[in-house]
């Protein structure tokens, strides 16, 4: 019932972003996202987008240039995640107007940010794209 | 002059190499570790923002551990925001800095400003410890009774988490004995899904399941929020593609399962909502597919009503044949758990099964073979394994060692003879050898020594059929083992096909070579290798083909070789 992680990287295998529930040891870190990512590559697009790996089961979507890869338990409801993988996106493109691989790299607090909004522990915290980024927005205007 | 992080990510975007990229990154881990010990106050912020990017990297970044936790005590928001984020993403659960920042934490769980005690409560949830939790449970408790949404969602999750670390009974009864009357009563759908989620999960647990009967009585109000999910057709805040806040539905069928299952009487009260769920809810979205899984997942789990679970079936099956991989791929893990329960109507289904084993699709061809694992019983067993076998012909590597054994389990088990049996074994081995394991090629002859000479007499005709077929100059009778050299090398890779066929030929090597042995009569049996009878080497060649075997360059494990001496001495005797 638990998402592991959260992942985005881009088509050279480079992480743009990481989120993980359970801490893991930078090397173990860094082989994971190499193994996921080499995965996640292979499959063609008429392929689904279910990969068992190890313990996990990743669940993955393609958006342009991004791939965004969550982590979860063997029992969870994958296209559940799907839609919640559709839904961070959403909510990125919301805050950053038409977000591309640039913006999440630049403004990597920010989206970090974002996604604490969304899940914490493992677990979908909101969805409602209103409610996430009130908090960010009034952030930001305390800032100027 | 320290760099901001834009420009620090723009140095590293631009380097060529890795090494440029580790060089530029040690530099300015020097310059943010000088900058630490002068303790520069205004761009903490930004240092740590910097180590973030390069943790995520891959760099470490231990340094900055204390850093995050100055930042944790600023005034400023900014500064405190990016403190706590820096937490969360540098540090877990293990280090000795939590203890520093517990009373930190403690504080901020108190302010009155809703936007920090949700950073304290954020940080809780992600990376608390057993002792953090056992001293902050009383005041999340607190907070989640608070009459914030905002907060209160945050504060569920806390709970969660330590409910799933400490699992004692009293911080279980805390939460749970909170939450039971009011829990459906919110209109806020996030505190909603996070609730939810902390009060199924708490219930599982050995010490929550007292609590069952006071949830149940909660199932009435469930029902009818998720008929009004189901059923509203306007637009509301949380509609995803026309679907009524998919997130909440599915979480909500999933607490139906918690709180049904092992109750008859409460699956009655369900039985209505989740019919009316499953024909409702639209299936051409990935959403309301989400929803739809979730509800046949549902019905399976309750022992319902047998209408309902007719109707999942049906569901799965028109899952099944949709083009979209991702509904096939769901449909044949939910199949999985419905055998246990109805297993005829998923035989129903057992061609379309058989023709996702051929699918592209590396996920889809296992969850296929699983499926046809659990159904195959003794009446459709010669009907699938072919297939199966076909099917190990060309599959991956990786996958064919795991599909030989299956293949053997499932015939051991299920084998309507030991004709059948032995045929179907030395076919799995004949295809892949080199991926099947010793023990398998050891019960195969367990079996052959236990079997009547007719069938022994086959046996060995068959598998020197196929080693003449392999080294068909050899077989003629020259000493040296030309012909296909790669035929040859392929087949001395079979080590397991290799061993059976050496000890066989040399224990029943009489049979082979006599003219009057007779194999069984049953011409229907045979029908696997048609032309075994044909076999009748002399013994001469039989011995040849040993000796050339046993010089020859592929034979390389010793104990192929030993084997291989052994059957010579036989035959010599």
């Amino acid at each position: 019932m638990t998402i592991h992680f959260v992942l985005c990287v881009n088509k050279q295998g480079q992480t743009r972003l990481a989120q993980y529930t359970t801490w893991m040891p930078v090397p173990e870190r860094a082989a994971l996202e190499g193994e996921v990512v080499r995965k996640c590559l292979q499959r063609r697009d008429n392929e689904c987008s279910f990969v068992e790996h190890l313990t996990y089961k990743l669940v993955y979507r393609r958006y342009a240039s991004l791939f965004f890869i969550v982590g979860v338990d063997n029992d969870e409801n994958e296209l559940a995640i799907l839609e919640f993988i559709h839904a961070i996106v959403e909510t990125f493109d919301k805050y950053f107007d038409n977000v591309c691989e640039l913006d999440l790299m630049f403004n990597l607090e920010k989206a970090q940010f974002i996604l604490e909004e969304m899940v914490a522990n493992g677990c979908i915290l909101e969805t409602n794209k209103a409610n996430i980024l009130a908090p960010i927005e009034l952030m930001d205007k305390i800032k100027k | 002059m320290s760099l901001k992080l834009r420009d620090l990510i723009r140095n590293v975007r631009a380097c060529k190499t890795a090494a440029d990229e580790r060089a530029v990154i040690s530099r300015e881990c020097a310059a943010i570790r000088t900058a630490l010990k002068e303790g520069a106050g205004p761009v903490r912020a930004r240092n740590v923002a910097k180590m973030m990017y390069m943790h995520m990297l891959g760099y470490p970044t231990q340094f900055g551990q204390m850093e995050c936790v100055t930042l944790i005590t600023s005034d400023k928001y900014a500064e405190k925001r990016v403190g706590y984020l820096g937490l969360m993403v540098l540090l877990d659960e293990r280090q000795e800095v939590l203890t520093l920042i517990e009373n930190h934490l403690k504080k901020d769980l108190h302010d009155s400003n809703q936007y920090i005690q949700s950073l304290a409560l954020t940080t809780i949830a992600n990376i608390s410890s057993d002792d953090m939790s056992h001293g902050v449970s009383a005041d999340v408790l607190a907070l989640l009774n608070s009459s914030n949404p905002y907060i209160k969602k945050k504060a569920a999750l806390c709970a969660l988490r330590v409910v799933r670390k400490l699992k004692a009974p009293d911080v279980i009864d805390m939460y749970l004995d909170a939450l039971s009357e009011s829990l459906l009563n919110e209109r806020n759908h996030g505190v909603l899904i996070t609730t939810v989620a902390l009060v199924m999960e708490a219930l599982q647990l050995k010490d929550g399941e007292k609590f069952l009967p006071q949830y149940r009585r909660l199932i009435p109000t469930a029902v009818r929020m998720l008929k009004n999910l189901v059923m509203s057709s306007y637009a509301l805040e949380h509609d995803v593609n026309g679907v009524a806040d998919p997130f909440l539905q599915v979480r909500l069928l999933q607490l139906l399962r918690v709180l049904g299952q092992g109750d008859p009487r409460s699956c009655d009260q369900m039985n209505d909502t989740l019919a009316q769920v499953a024909t409702n809810t639209e299936s051409t979205k990935n959403c309301g597919n989400a929803i739809l899984y979730e509800c046949v997942t549902t019905i399976i789990a309750l022992d319902a009503d047998p209408g309902l679970r007719v109707l999942a079936v049906n569901i799965l099956g028109r899952f099944l044949v949709n083009r979209d991989n991702n509904i096939r791929y769901v449909a044949l893990n939910t199949l999985t758990k419905v055998v246990g329960r109805d297993l005829q109507a998923v035989q129903r289904h057992k061609n379309t099964i058989v023709d996702c084993l051929k699918d592209v699709d590396v996920s889809i061809r296992r969850r296929a073979l699983e499926l046809i694992y659990t159904l195959v019983n003794s009446s459709n067993i010669r009907l699938l394994v072919p297939d199966l076998i076909t099917y190990l012909g060309y599959a991956s590597t990786d996958f064919k060692e795991d599909l030989a054994t299956k293949i053997c389990a499932v015939v051991e088990r299920f084998a309507p003879n030991r004709q059948w049996h032995v045929d179907t074994l030395i076919r799995v081995l004949t295809l892949a050898g080199a991926y099947v394991p010793e023990a398998i090629g050891n019960r195969l002859l367990a079996l052959i020594t236990q079997s009547e000479p007719a069938l022994q007499c086959y046996c060995v005709k068959v598998l020197w059929g196929v080693l003449a077929k392999s080294a068909p100059v050899a077989a003629a009778g020259t000493t040296t083992l030309e012909g296909s050299e790669e035929e040859a090398a392929r087949y001395c890779r079979k080590e397991t096909l290799l061993m059976v066929t050496l000890w066989v030929l040399g224990e029943y090597c009489d049979m082979l070579c006599d003219d009057a042995a007779r194999g069984p009569s049953s011409v229907e049996e045979t029908a696997q290798q048609p032309d075994w009878q044909q076999y009748k080497p002399l013994p001469i060649q039989v011995a040849n083909l040993l000796s050339a075997l046993l010089s020859s360059l592929y034979l390389t494990s010793t104990v192929a070789r030993q084997h291989a001496l052994t059957a010579l001495l036989k035959l010599a005797g």
